[in-house]
């Protein structure tokens, strides 16, 4: 127990170094939104969405109505949708209840982090939940910084906090690419979400190119399969 | 805005959050999947990193930009070579970040 704990907390260390600045920059911008201490520090609390919470922060700053901040955060968070249902095969004999907290915490990072350790033998269970509750909780620390800071600092862009969610992306991108079908769509993913994005999807095109670009993979894979046999 | 509100709506938020991340497992866990959804699923990981990536590193400030300039695309291929070289996660966000600090303190 106690060590599925302690090895739950050591595989979140490196999540937990992206979400206390991302966090950090969440709480910075929730207080300069004009957020109370105790929306600000519930919403990670409560939704758990690094970008949707940047994005949700800013639209509360700019005075935007409730349902259209709410509709936002759905479109933004869809993807989890795909997520939720390409971790779903692992969870063989789990109880609802399980399900339902492990589906509380699923985040793009939580996510990458999960199908990197389920790929074999199923872990710990107290070992998976100690991974989402030390990252979960270390987004809610980053907030509560960030929202104190907010008061002293004007920018966090000097010291490169900026750069924590992209450095997250790449550092859980790379070990999926373990064959080259996935660098191929992985590249395509990439080229569709910032053409959408430029042509002004600008909710909708990571969900887009996700659906496309695997489609398109699952295309590839079948017609190189079926040729080479 | 009122804080009581924007409590409401945070807790609407939530709940779309919340739905979409749980009612697939909810769903699907433990069901053999057709085969071939089980293949298009494991695309995802790496087409849904790839899509969330790109944008924020080709156009940082909302406009395309493929230059000298643009230090997040700069800092990049560094960051990929750690990640790829070292496979470490900390060490790859540790660079990243570092990197970004420095290039703004140097190149700016």
């Amino acid at each position: 127990m106690k060590s599925a704990l302690l090895s739950g907390f050591r595989q979140a260390l490196p999540i937990v170094l992206g979400y206390i600045p991302v966090g950090f920059a969440y709480g910075v911008l929730a207080q300069k939104s004009g957020l109370g201490v105790v929306n600000a520090v519930g919403m990670s609390l409560i939704v758990f969405a690094g970008s949707a919470q940047l994005i949700g922060a800013g639209l509360f700053g700019a005075g935007v109505a409730p349902l259209a901040i709410i509709m936002t955060t759905f479109v933004v968070n869809l993807r989890h949708l795909l997520m939720s249902a390409a971790l779903a095969p692992k969870l063989k004999g789990w109880k609802k209840r399980q399900i339902a907290f492990f589906g509380y915490e699923l985040t793009d990072e939580t996510f990458a982090l999960h199908t990197m350790r389920m790929k074999g033998e199923m872990p710990r269970l107290t070992e998976t939940f100690a991974v989402n509750i030390t990252a979960q909780s270390s987004w809610v620390i980053g907030s509560v910084l960030g929202y104190f800071a907010g008061g002293q600092i004007a920018d966090v862009r000097p010291i490169g906090l900026d750069y924590a969610l992209p450095a997250m992306f790449i550092a859980l991108l790379v070990p999926q690419l373990v064959k080259p079908v996935y660098l191929m769509m992985a590249a395509l993913a990439a080229l569709l979400s910032v053409s959408l994005f430029l042509l002004g999807f600008e909710q909708f095109h990571v969900i887009a190119a996700t659906v496309i670009a695997s489609t398109v993979g699952l295309g590839v894979e079948q017609w190189t399969s079926r040729s080479s046999s | 805005m009122d804080q009581s509100i924007i409590f409401m709506t945070i807790v609407g938020m939530g709940l779309v959050t919340y739905l979409p991340r749980v009612l697939p497992m909810l769903l699907l866990s433990g069901r053999n999947l057709a085969p071939w959804i089980g293949r298009w699923l494991s695309f995802v990981p790496a087409t849904v990193l790839a899509a969330l990536l790109a944008p924020g590193l080709l156009c940082p400030e909302g406009t395309l930009n493929i230059s000298d300039e643009n230090l997040f695309l700069l800092v990049a291929l560094p960051t990929f070579l750690v990640a790829w070289k070292f496979k470490s996660f900390f060490g790859t966000v540790a660079v990243g970040m570092v990197l970004v600090a420095l290039g703004r303190y140097f190149l700016t």
